[in-house]
C-alpha cells in the first residue's frame, strides 16, 4: 500500500521530470563543461582550459561586472516602481468601479506587443530628431524647459530611461499575477471585518497584505528573472551596450558568443549568471519567509 | 477525461505529421541557405529560370533575421546538416574555422578552369574577401573560398536640398575635414542636423575610425598596428580618435548619434531631417523606399590628412560557400557560376538595388549607385587584411569613440585604455 | 441624510480620482497600440512623415499583401497548433508537478523543487546549440514533436512555480472531504484542485500561449522546411537586415497580435471570477 502510495505520487511529478531531464539537465551539462573549454562554436575541436575562463570573468572581466550592476539597477527599478504600480492597479481593478473590464484589457496590451514596436513607439515618444519628442514638449510647456534633454544618449539617464520603458512593458504581467492572486482572498473576510467596524485601511493591512505575501514573493521573484536577462529592449532602444551605459548580462554573452567567437568563454558567463541569479533568489525567497 | 486529453494530443500528433509529405525527386535538386530577405523574390524568380533551363531545381530558403540564421548555420555545422550552399555572417575567423572544419568546399580550381574565365568576371575585391592568401595568419591553405554575388562600399551621402539651403554647393561634398567640420558650424546655426548613422550598433563607429587610420598612418601602419608593432597610444591614433572629438565639437554630428540605430538613421536621412548620413550602399534601396524623391549624393568621408589616400570598407556584400559535404558538388559549382553570370547579375543589381560582384554587370544602374561602385577603388575590408585584431580590442576601441563623443573621455585616455586591452590580450595570446 | 450625501460625495471624489490614475496609465498603453494600428495603414514613405494618430490613409489592402506575402496561411495554422499543444501539456504537465509539491509528501520532493526553481533562473546561452544537436541524435530536428517537446520544457519551471504559490495558498478542507468520499489522488487534483486553481490557470495558459506564440528562434534552426515554421518567423522576413518593409511588418504585428489578444479576453473572465464561486460550486 504504501509503495503503491509512493509510486501514484511520484507519476504527478513524472512528466514533468522527464522532459524536464532531456531538454534541460542535458544541454545544461553540455553547456557547463563547455564552459571549461576555449571553443569558437564551430570547430570540431576543442581545448581544455579547465577553471581559466572562470578566472577571467571575476578578476579581469569589468564589462561583465558592470553589466551585471546595470541589470541590478533595472531590476531595482522594476521591483519598486513595476511592482507597486502593478499591484496598485490591481488593486484598483479588483474593486467596484466601472470599466475595470475594459481597464483589465488595456493594462494588458504592453506584454502582448513585440519588443519591436515597443522600441519604436518609445523612440517616438522620448526622441529629438526621429521622433516627436513629446517627453521634452511636456517639460518645456510645464516650465522645466531645462530638464529637456536627449533622454536615451545622455549617460546619465539612458539606463534608467530604458528601465521605465521596461517597468512599462512588464507591468501588465505582475497586475495579472496580483489581480489573480486577490481574487484567492475569500469575500467573506472583508464582510466579517466590516462588519467588525473595520475601516478599509485596517482591511486592506490585516487582511489584503498578509494574505498577499505568497504572491508577491512570486511576482518579486518573476520581476528579478525577467528583468535580469533583458536584452531586447535594449537593443531596439539604443542600439547596444552604449559605451557600457546600458550593457546587461545577456548583451555580454552574446558578445562573447558572436562578437568574440569565445562560446566557451559565453557558457562559463551564463552559469556565472545563472548561480548568481540562484543566490538572489534564494534570498530573497528567506528573506520573506522569515518576515512572514 | 484525462484519456480525451491524451486523445487530443494524438490527435494533434496526427495532424502535423500528416502535413509532411515525403518528396522523392529523382532530379538532383539543390538548397541553398540565405538571410537576405530583400533578395529573395529576385532569387526564387532566378530559381525558376535554372528550373527551366536545365530542369536542376534550385531550392532557396529564407531564414531571416541574420542573428538567428548565424545561429541556424552554426548548429548545422555541429551536426553536419548543413546545405549544399551557404552564406556566412561573421569575422574572418570564423570563415577560416568553417574551412578547418571541413565545411567548405576550396573553389580554386573552378575559378581558375578555363583560363580563370569565372574568376575574371568578378571585382578582385570582392574575390578578396572570399580568398585566403599564401602566408595567411589563419593557417589556411591559400585559395578561393567563396563565390561573391555582390559588393557594397560604406560611404557618406549628402542631402542636396538641405546643402542649398546652408548656401553650400550641392554638386560640390566636402573633401576635407575642416570643410566638413565648417558646415558642422553652420548646420549648429541653422538648427539643423549633421551626421547620421547607426551608432549605437557600434560597428559603423569601428569602420569610419579605420578609415581615418588608413587615411592618417596608411595601410602599412594600421597593420602593424594589428600585428601589435605600433601601439594605439601613437600619437597618429590619437589624432584618429581625436577626430571624432572634433566632430562633435564642431556641431556636424546628429544630436543623440551615439545611441541611434541605423534603421532610425536611415528614416531620418530619407526624411530630409539630417544633411550627412554615413552607410552603406544597400542604403539606395531603403532611401528609395522612404522617399522616392530623395535627392542626395554619396561621398567619400572628407579626408583628415592628405598623406594617404583616403580608404572605405567594401568589397563582397554577401557570398555564397559551397558545402565540401554535398553530394552533388559540380551541380552547385554550376549553378553558381550561372548565378554570377552578368544576365543574372544584371538582373539582381536592378531587381535589388544592390551592387553587382560581377564587373560586366556594371552597365545599366542609377547614377547614384555608379557612385557608390567607384568608392570600390578605395575599399579595403578587415577580410582582406590578412590579420584580424583581438575581439575585445575592437570592442574597448568602438566604445572608447562612443565615449569621446559624449564628452566622457579624452582621446588620449580611449588610446591608453585600448592599449592596455591589447597588450593583455597579446599576453594571453603568448601564454597559449 | 447630510451623513449620507458626505460619504457618498467621499466615494464619488475617490473613485474620480482612481480613474484619472487607470486612465492616465490606459492612455500609455494604448498609443503604441494605436500607432502600430494607424501604421499598418499607411504607406511606406507616409509612415515617418505623417505622425499624427489621425489615420489620413485606409490601406487594408496592406492586410492582404501581409497575409499573402508572408505566406500567412500556413504558418498562422503552424503557429496555432504549436500554442495549442504546448500550453495544453504545460497546463496539465506542469499543475500535476505542483500540485504534487504542494500537497503530496515524497522523498525528494524539495530537491526536486528546487531543482526546477534553479533551472528557471539559470539561462543557457549556447542552448540552441545543445538543443538541435540532442534532438538530431534523438531524429526530432525538423519535426514539430521535436519543437512542441522543447517548447514544453520552456515553460516548465516558471509554470510549477506559478501553481505551486497558488496551491499553497488554497484550503485543504475541500481536497480533504473529496479525499473521505473515497476520490482518488489522480480524482482529487483534476476535480477539485484544478477548477480552484483556475484563475492562477488563466494566469498560465496567457503566460504560455504569449511565450509560445512570439517564439521563432529556435524554430528557425531546428526546423528546414517553411512548411512547419510557425507565424513569427514569416513576420522577420518583413523586417529585413536593410529594407524593412514598415507598413506591411505593422499589418503583420496587428495579424498576430490579436489572437493573443483573444486568449487574454477568453481567460481573464476566470482571472478574475475566481475562487469564490468555485469554491461555492465545488
Amino acid at each position: 500500500m504504501k509503495i503503491r502510495d509512493a509510486i501514484e505520487n511520484y507519476t504527478f511529478v513524472l512528466p514533468a521530470v522527464t522532459i524536464f531531464s532531456v531538454f534541460y539537465i542535458i544541454p545544461f551539462i553540455w553547456v557547463f563543461q563547455l564552459g571549461m573549454f576555449e571553443w569558437d562554436g564551430i570547430s570540431f575541436t576543442r581545448v581544455f582550459v579547465g577553471l581559466q575562463n572562470f578566472k577571467e570573468i571575476f578578476l579581469q572581466d569589468s564589462n561583465w561586472w558592470q553589466s551585471m550592476w546595470n541589470a541590478s539597477y533595472i531590476t531595482l527599478i522594476a521591483l519598486t516602481f513595476q511592482n507597486i504600480l502593478a499591484f496598485m492597479l490591481a488593486l484598483a481593478c479588483d474593486r467596484e468601479i466601472r470599466m475595470k473590464n475594459f481597464y483589465r484589457v488595456i493594462f494588458f496590451i504592453p506584454p502582448v506587443l513585440s519588443e519591436v514596436v515597443v522600441g519604436m513607439a518609445w523612440r517616438f515618444i522620448i526622441n529629438d530628431i526621429d521622433g516627436a519628442n513629446i517627453i521634452n514638449r511636456m517639460l518645456i510647456g510645464m516650465g522645466f524647459g531645462n530638464l529637456a534633454h536627449n533622454w536615451l544618449s545622455d549617460p546619465n539617464t539612458a539606463l534608467t530611461t530604458v528601465a521605465l520603458v521596461h517597468c512599462w512593458k512588464g507591468f501588465g504581467w505582475g497586475f495579472l499575477i496580483f489581480l489573480a492572486g486577490l481574487q484567492t482572498i475569500p469575500r467573506e473576510l472583508y464582510e466579517a471585518a466590516r462588519v467588525d467596524g473595520a475601516s478599509a485601511w485596517q482591511s486592506f493591512k490585516k487582511i489584503t497584505m498578509p494574505l498577499m505575501v505568497p504572491v508577491m514573493v512570486l511576482v518579486a521573484i518573476l520581476t528579478v528573472l525577467g528583468t535580469m536577462q533583458v536584452f531586447v529592449l535594449i537593443v531596439s532602444l539604443v542600439g547596444g551596450e552604449f559605451a557600457g551605459h546600458t550593457s546587461v548580462p545577456v548583451l555580454r554573452i552574446l558578445a562573447s558568443m558572436r562578437g568574440s567567437s569565445r562560446f566557451g568563454y559565453a557558457c562559463a558567463q551564463g552559469i556565472t549568471f545563472g548561480m548568481v541569479l540562484v543566490a538572489i533568489s534564494f534570498i530573497q525567497y528567506r528573506f520573506s519567509k522569515k518576515g512572514h | 477525461m484525462r484519456r480525451r486529453g491524451l486523445g487530443i494530443i494524438l490527435f494533434l500528433l496526427f495532424v502535423i505529421s500528416g502535413c509532411c509529405p515525403v518528396s522523392v525527386d529523382s532530379k538532383p535538386s539543390i538548397s541553398v541557405w540565405h538571410w537576405m530577405t530583400d533578395r529573395d523574390p529576385a532569387f526564387q524568380e532566378l530559381a525558376k529560370k535554372y528550373e527551366a533551363l536545365t530542369g536542376v531545381k534550385v531550392n532557396f530558403e529564407l531564414y531571416a533575421p541574420s542573428d538567428a540564421y548565424s545561429q541556424k548555420i552554426r548548429a548545422a555545422a555541429q551536426g553536419t546538416n548543413l546545405p549544399d550552399v551557404f552564406g556566412i555572417l561573421g569575422e574572418k575567423r570564423d570563415f577560416a574555422s568553417f574551412i578547418k572544419a571541413g565545411h567548405i568546399l576550396d573553389i580554386t580550381s573552378y575559378m581558375e578552369a578555363n583560363n580563370s574565365n569565372w574568376k575574371n568576371n568578378f571585382f578582385p575585391k570582392a574575390l578578396a574577401v572570399n580568398e585566403f592568401g599564401p602566408g595567411n595568419s589563419y593557417g589556411i591553405k591559400p585559395g578561393i573560398f567563396g563565390v561573391p554575388i555582390d559588393i557594397m562600399t560604406i560611404q557618406m551621402v549628402y542631402n542636396k536640398k538641405l546643402f542649398e539651403q546652408l548656401g553650400l554647393n550641392p554638386n560640390r561634398p566636402p573633401k576635407t575635414l575642416q570643410e566638413f567640420l565648417d558646415i558642422g558650424v553652420k548646420i549648429r546655426a541653422a538648427g539643423m542636423q549633421g551626421l547620421v548613422s547607426g551608432w549605437g550598433e557600434v560597428w559603423m563607429i569601428d569602420c569610419l575610425a579605420n578609415n581615418y587610420a588608413f587615411n592618417i598612418m596608411g595601410k602599412d601602419k594600421v597593420l602593424a598596428t594589428i600585428r601589435g608593432e605600433v601601439a594605439y597610444t601613437d600619437p597618429d591614433w590619437v589624432k584618429v580618435f581625436s577626430i571624432f572629438k572634433r566632430m562633435q565639437d564642431s556641431g556636424v554630428l546628429a544630436k543623440g548619434l551615439v545611441t541611434m540605430i541605423n534603421k532610425s538613421a536611415e528614416q531620418i536621412f530619407a526624411n530630409e531631417k539630417a544633411v550627412f548620413a554615413f552607410n552603406g550602399s544597400w542604403c539606395v534601396n531603403v532611401y528609395k523606399g522612404m522617399n522616392p524623391s530623395l535627392e542626395y549624393g554619396a561621398m567619400l568621408p572628407p579626408a583628415a590628412s592628405s598623406q594617404y589616400p583616403m580608404a572605405i570598407w567594401g568589397g563582397a556584400g554577401s557570398s555564397f560557400m559551397v558545402n565540401a559535404r554535398s553530394k552533388n558538388k559540380e551541380e552547385v559549382v554550376k549553378f553558381l557560376i550561372w548565378l554570377t553570370d552578368q544576365d543574372q547579375q544584371a538582373y539582381l543589381a536592378q531587381a535589388t538595388n544592390n551592387l553587382p560582384a560581377n564587373k560586366n554587370s556594371l552597365t545599366k544602374i542609377p547614377e547614384i549607385l555608379a557612385q557608390f561602385a567607384r568608392g570600390m577603388d578605395y575599399a579595403t575590408h578587415p577580410n582582406v587584411w590578412g590579420v584580424s585584431e583581438f575581439s575585445l580590442v575592437i570592442e574597448a576601441f568602438d566604445r572608447g569613440i562612443q565615449s569621446i563623443i559624449i564628452g566622457e573621455k579624452s582621446p588620449e585616455q580611449v588610446a591608453s585604455d585600448v592599449q592596455k586591452i591589447k597588450e593583455r590580450e597579446m599576453a594571453k595570446k603568448r601564454a597559449k | 441624510m447630510k451623513h449620507a450625501f458626505y460619504y457618498k460625495s467621499k466615494k464619488v471624489a475617490i473613485n474620480t480620482l482612481i480613474h484619472i490614475f487607470l486612465l492616465s496609465v490606459s492612455v500609455t498603453c494604448l498609443y503604441p497600440l494605436l500607432w502600430m494600428i494607424v501604421s499598418s495603414l499607411k504607406t511606406q514613405d507616409m509612415i515617418f512623415k505623417d505622425i499624427s494618430l489621425i489615420p489620413h490613409q485606409f490601406r487594408l489592402e496592406n492586410y492582404v499583401l501581409a497575409w499573402k506575402e508572408g505566406g500567412f496561411g500556413r504558418n498562422f495554422f503552424n503557429s496555432i497548433i504549436y500554442t495549442v499543444s504546448v500550453v495544453f501539456g504545460i497546463v496539465i504537465i506542469s499543475s500535476m508537478a505542483a500540485y504534487a509539491f504542494s500537497r503530496l509528501k515524497f522523498m525528494g520532493s524539495k530537491f526536486l523543487f528546487i531543482m526546477f526553481m534553479a533551472a528557471m533562473m539559470i539561462p543557457i546561452p549556447g542552448s540552441f546549440v545543445a538543443l538541435y544537436v540532442l534532438l538530431n541524435k534523438l531524429h526530432l530536428r525538423n519535426t514539430p514533436i521535436g519543437y512542441i517537446l522543447c517548447m514544453i520544457n520552456v515553460g516548465l519551471s516558471t509554470s510549477i512555480f506559478l501553481l505551486k504559490t497558488f496551491f499553497d495558498k488554497m484550503p485543504k478542507e475541500l481536497e480533504d472531504a473529496a479525499r473521505i468520499d473515497g476520490c482518488s489522488k489522480i480524482g482529487i487534483w483534476w476535480h477539485v484542485a484544478l477548477p480552484l486553481a483556475k484563475p492562477v490557470l488563466a494566469v498560465v495558459v496567457v503566460f504560455n500561449a504569449l511565450a509560445v506564440w512570439n517564439e521563432y528562434i529556435l524554430a528557425l534552426i531546428i526546423f528546414d522546411n517553411r512548411q512547419f515554421m510557425p507565424l513569427q518567423v514569416a513576420l522577420q522576413t518583413f523586417q529585413g537586415e536593410f529594407v524593412t518593409n514598415y507598413p506591411l511588418l505593422m499589418a503583420g504585428l496587428t495579424i498576430t497580435a490579436l489572437p493573443i489578444i483573444i486568449v487574454y479576453l477568453l481567460m481573464q473572465k476566470y482571472i478574475v471570477k475566481g475562487v469564490t464561486q468555485g469554491a461555492v460550486v465545488g
